[in-house]
């Protein structure tokens, strides 16, 4: 994650290796690209072929072009993508104001302590996203701790948290921090601390020089923190099902349950390809809104 | 005239003691957060539950400590895990080092269609990857099972595995293949003793990248699993009944491994660069 960022552009090395054979990169990038062909590129393909196929039996479908599957998908889900959105969007918001002062914590006021800093921050995710979630689900469960004190001040509608969009937005946004945080470490870190100086010699107050000289530095960061967990969490129905309600179940369910469990196939196929349609365009719109196309 | 010095005012030096030191106890707070699930797992995993689910402290006990594989299913998923972890770590590894050495070290066409190749998986939410690669499966009738996840984990892993290695090639001073092969060192002698030494912690830092990304897929395993059983997948399927401490203690076994395996990697790292 950190690594993505950390790739200037049009950097090319000058090393001193293979220089006139033409062949040796095509060798070295043949096996992995073949498998990223055959494996990512070429099932893209299959599920658009799937998802316009026709019915002709129980569990027996045949090649056709039914762009009703599509309509019907979109129809019928709208309110799915429209909630899966809304949660991955408040969450990625959430992430971003819980990670960009840890991270500027990390990279600005952690002295010595850096490196081992930066560890604790990733080590929770070493342990299982599933077993996480679940821990999520007994700390917030019903006659725990924190739900007895939040039910109390009477601020929730339905007086609890588990089961609720509130407990499916927490754990998408815990769930994705690292995807937040280490980006922003890394843009962070970069700034060199002189520029921040300058700022301060030039009579900016700290948060004059913060806003005008952090934040803008911090952007390549922001935007590769917010990619990075907006996607997998617009995705994600791992949180939905654990913390969720059944009524917050997330696009994601829907698409795993059509094609696993229910074989329909093709309608799974297509709300997989809406899916992915809809996060490049939000993706691409937003990359150039945010002015750094070159990040990707 | 008694105060000639100008200090800066009490309430700018509040304001400045404030602002240093809110972010250092934001920090705590943010790593009290972070840390929450995982003390809980942890302590959960000394309980005896009293019926099946363990979300309600009962009584201390180091029964799923000391018997891990009651439940043999437990076991039988972390070894189908760690193997499949294991085989598709070694070839994505492998694919995607090479990649990195390609796009770092030589100048071809097709570059910015490589980065773009590489990119997208990491860019496509996991259910569309599970989506399509089944959906590739069912067309050509490749029956489920410990194969196609293993494919599937490889595929997913090949980018994060060129973005690492990458990072770590491009982070390399040039000078010092260089100054190798100014005394005399053939481009073998510079690979083996130069290039490669240098290149292997960011190898490493791959492979693991690359086997925690697999062995904790859920989303992906889950469309092309068949019948086969991973650990996230035994782990989903108890959650409908109620997880037994046992998963506790191999999550609280898996964050502590981890974790001292980091550390101890950083201290060495620390001591060599002393050195």
């Amino acid at each position: 994650m950190v690594a993505i960022l950390s790739k200037k552009p049009g950097e090319i090395s000058t090393a001193p290796k293979a220089r006139g054979r033409k062949i040796t990169p095509y060798i070295l990038l043949f096996p992995g690209m073949a498998w990223l062909t055959v494996f990512f590129i070429v099932p893209l393909f299959s599920l658009v072929s799937t998802s316009l196929m026709q019915r002709v039996g129980i569990d027996e479908f045949s090649p056709a072009l039914q762009i009703a599957n599509y309509t019907d998908a979109i129809t019928t889900y709208s309110d799915k993508y429209l909630l899966s959105f809304k949660y991955a969007g408040i969450a990625t918001v959430l992430a971003l104001a819980i990670a960009y002062p840890l991270a500027y914590f990390i990279a600005f006021k952690s002295g010595k302590w850096k490196n081992f800093l930066l560890v604790l921050v990733v080590a929770p995710f070493f342990a299982s996203f599933l077993i996480r979630t679940y821990a999520w689900q007994t700390i917030l469960t019903d006659d725990g701790v924190i739900n007895q004190f939040v039910a109390g001040l009477g601020i929730l509608p339905e007086n609890r948290l588990l089961a609720t969009p509130i407990a499916v937005v927490a754990g998408l946004t815990y769930n994705f921090l690292p995807f937040m945080t280490l980006p922003l470490y890394s843009s962070l870190d970069r700034i060199d601390p002189r520029l921040i100086e300058a700022a301060n010699d030039l009579y900016a107050k700290p948060f004059a020089g913060f806003r005008k000289v952090t934040v803008p530095l911090s952007m390549p960061g922001v935007v590769a923190g917010t990619l990075l967990t907006f996607i997998p969490a617009a995705g994600d129905y791992i949180n939905a099902v654990l913390l969720g309600g059944p009524n917050d179940k997330m696009i994601g369910y829907t698409i795993q349950a059509r094609f696993v469990q229910m074989r329909d196939y093709p309608t799974a196929a297509a709300l997989s390809f809406i899916l992915l349609a809809m996060i490049l365009i939000l993706v691409m719109s937003y990359v150039r809104k945010a002015g750094t196309e070159e990040l990707l | 005239m008694t105060k000639v010095v100008s200090r800066p005012s009490l309430s700018h030096r509040v304001n400045f003691w404030v602002r240093d030191h809110l972010i250092v106890f934001y920090g705590i707070a943010a790593l009290i957060y972070l840390f929450a699930p995982i003390v809980v797992v942890a302590i959960f995993s000394f309980n005896k539950p009293e019926g099946r689910s363990n979300s309600s402290w009962n009584y201390f006990s180091l029964d799923a400590w000391t018997n891990i594989c009651r439940d043999q299913n437990i076991c039988a998923s972390l070894q189908t895990s760690l193997q499949i972890g294991l085989g598709s770590t070694i070839l994505a590894t492998i694919l995607g080092t090479l990649i990195s050495f390609a796009l770092v070290r030589h100048r071809f066409h097709g570059r910015s269609t490589t980065n773009l190749l590489i990119f997208l998986p990491m860019a496509t939410p996991e259910v569309v990857l599970g989506a399509s690669l089944l959906a590739l499966f069912l067309s050509i009738g490749l029956p489920l099972g410990p194969i196609t996840i293993f494919i599937a984990h490889t595929m997913f892993c090949i980018s994060f595995v060129v973005v690492t290695v990458k990072a770590r090639l491009q982070g390399m001073d040039p000078r010092l293949e260089e100054a190798a092969q100014d005394l005399y060192a053939d481009e073998k002698a510079t690979f083996r003793y130069v290039t490669l030494p240098l290149v292997a912690p960011g190898i490493a830092a791959a492979a693991l990248l690359s086997f925690s990304l697999s062995f904790d897929d859920y989303i992906i395993t889950s469309f092309n699993s068949g019948t086969t059983v991973t650990f996230p997948m035994y782990v989903w399927g108890a959650a409908q009944r109620g997880i037994p401490a046992q998963v506790n203690v191999i999550g609280t076994i898996m964050f502590v491994g981890s974790l001292a395996m980091v550390l101890v990697a950083q201290a060495v790292g620390r001591a060599r660069h002393k050195r």
